[in-house]
């Protein structure tokens, strides 16, 4: 009996988060909630020039955006500012790659509000509006 | 789950009463709908779709206005809601219950009408740590208007209120204390009646968070003596977009006007106005006609079942749930487990987020709430960032708590709960 929304990539990411944990000395940090359920999640970059030399996340929530946030941190690692700005909700929901409702779909975008916050260091409700729109 | 309790709970289920409720019978990729989320919103009987459509298709007109027919019609039926109403709280009198749009507005009419009126700087109001946050947040905005502060009622993570500092807090300038009559969380159902006495005796006044309690329970403001009662009809089988505030008469009377408008007033000039007698003077507009009138429907639809009735069978149905739900390992059920509850039952899985709980249950159409219910300060208690609730209605079954269990095996082999 599979489930369509917990697939095995999902919760392959819940139980072995990639990047998880917190870098010493980050050249760029941010965290924010999701006021509706009180998920978190946190993301620290550093830099080597314009590169995500390193990135690290940690939160706590559903299996959604803790697992969102992994698969985030394996895309980002390695892109320039530029490209990692680039990244839009749409790429974040292939990565994620199964269908949500409406709801869940915050869940699943929390991390990327965040990567996108730390990115262009401010708030996290500002940084949605600079986002690159396809 | 015992087969002699089974057996009792289905004969006393009345298959009329599944029947009077349309959404009940739809089902989703062939599972049947459980509905266990009643503590957000009730499902709603036929008896109160067609008392709305009625109105709509016969006799609709604005009320209080016309001298047609048709208007005095729907003023008729608009204020026989308000008669209804009022008798199954038992209020004294029909002008002492005001239609407000939800159990929240209705608290915010008296945080505006009554609080800004009679609390000043050194002021206090009490809540207690059970609270929604429809029952904080207006205490929050009136005392940082005001100057006043907002003192608490300490619960345990059973929902139990300690009541052994409640003099001394009385004593410290509370002119108001806000409390619920039951936990929209844990189904607490903390002892009002005492707090009312002794709230009283310290010259407060008692508001009761109705949301919960009204359409499960048999309630009396007069037995209960308290001040002022806040609920909404949508989660007593009724519409959404309609709830009432009773009121003691000499406190409203006392009151100035809510919100300004039509129908609140006495004489308008364009300097001032003189406004009308209670209960008009704090309904301005036109107000939700229909959504009273399915309000009204709804109780007698309840009062035909008899609240007493509806008590026990939810009492039935909640004492299964949560036999049910302690006999799956690795879940904790939170709050009161046996004795006087109400039907929302709080637990969580091991492991496992609410919110995945809920999705996972959707799956197999169970419908339950998952998130902090709109209670931190009480998530707090619990040490729980939230929970899965799962609520029970008079209409429900055992196949919908049947339905819970098998949804929450599946959650357990989906996430591996107590494999690690």
């Amino acid at each position: 009996m599979i489930s369509e929304m917990y697939q095995e990539q999902i919760l392959d990411h819940y139980r072995h988060p990639r990047n998880y944990g917190s870098l010493p000395t980050p050249d760029a940090t941010f965290e924010d909630t999701n006021p509706l359920c009180g998920d978190l999640v946190a993301v620290d970059l550093a830099f080597d020039g314009e590169r995500i030399a390193d990135i690290r996340f940690r939160g706590s929530g559903c299996a959604i955006s803790q697992a969102a946030a992994s698969m985030l941190t394996e895309l980002a690692v390695g892109m320039t500012r530029e490209e990692a700005r680039a990244i839009t909700r749409e790429t974040v929901l292939e990565e994620v790659g199964v269908p949500l409702s409406p709801a869940r779909i915050k869940c699943a975008l929390l991390g990327h509000k965040v990567l996108l916050a730390a990115l262009y260091g401010v708030p996290a409700h500002d940084a949605y509006g600079k986002e690159p729109r396809p | 789950m015992g087969d002699v309790a089974t057996a009792s709970v289905r004969a006393r289920t009345p298959p009329a009463v599944r029947a009077d409720f349309p959404i009940l019978a739809t089902s989703r990729n062939g599972k049947p709908l459980a509905y266990l989320d009643s503590a957000a919103t009730a499902q709603k009987p036929l008896a109160v779709l067609d008392a709305m459509d009625d109105y709509y298709r016969r006799y609709n007109a604005n009320v209080h206005r016309g001298v047609y027919t048709l208007s005095e019609q729907a003023t008729a039926a608009y204020e026989n809601a308000r008669a209804t109403v009022a008798a199954f709280i038992h209020a004294p009198a029909p002008e002492e219950v005001i239609f407000t749009r939800n159990t929240t507005e209705a608290i915010n009419l008296v945080a505006h009408a009554w609080g800004r009126r009679n609390l000043g700087p050194g002021d206090a109001i009490l809540v207690s740590e059970l609270e929604h946050h429809s029952n904080l947040v207006p205490w929050h905005l009136l005392a940082e208007e005001r100057g006043a502060r907002i003192l608490h009622l300490p619960a345990d993570f059973m929902g139990n209120l300690d009541l052994s500092r409640l003099d001394e807090l009385l004593a410290q300038s509370v002119k108001l204390v806000a409390i619920t009559q039951m936990s929209n969380v844990l189904g607490t159902i903390p002892p009002i009646k005492e707090i009312i006495t002794r709230a009283h005796a310290a010259g407060a006044v008692v508001l009761v968070d109705g949301a919960q309690s009204v359409p499960h329970l048999p309630v009396d403001v007069q037995a209960l003596d308290c001040d002022f009662l806040a609920f909404s009809a949508h989660k007593m089988v009724g519409p959404t977009g309609i709830g009432a505030l009773y009121g003691r008469r000499v406190l409203l009377d006392a009151m100035p006007p809510f919100l300004g408008g039509g129908s609140m007033i006495r004489t308008v000039s364009l300097e001032r106005s003189t406004y009308a007698d209670v209960p008009q003077r704090f309904e301005a507009g036109t107000p939700a006609i229909a959504e009273a009138i399915g309000f009204g429907a709804a109780v007698l639809y309840l009062q035909d079942l008899g609240m007493d009735r509806v008590r026990a069978r939810e009492a039935e149905l909640t004492t299964a749930l949560i036999e049910t739900l302690a006999a799956i390992p690795h879940i904790t059920v939170h709050g009161p487990t046996a004795g006087t509850r109400g039907g929302a039952v709080s637990f969580t899985v091991e492991g496992v987020h609410p919110h995945d709980v809920a999705s996972l249950l959707d799956e197999e159409n169970v419908a339950v709430r998952a998130g902090h219910h709109c209670c931190q300060p009480l998530m707090r208690v619990l040490g729980v960032g939230a929970t899965t609730r799962a609520s029970i209605a008079f209409y429900n079954t055992l196949e919908d708590i049947e339905a819970l269990a098998r949804g929450l095996q599946r959650v357990h082999r989906v996430f591996g709960v107590g494999q690690s």
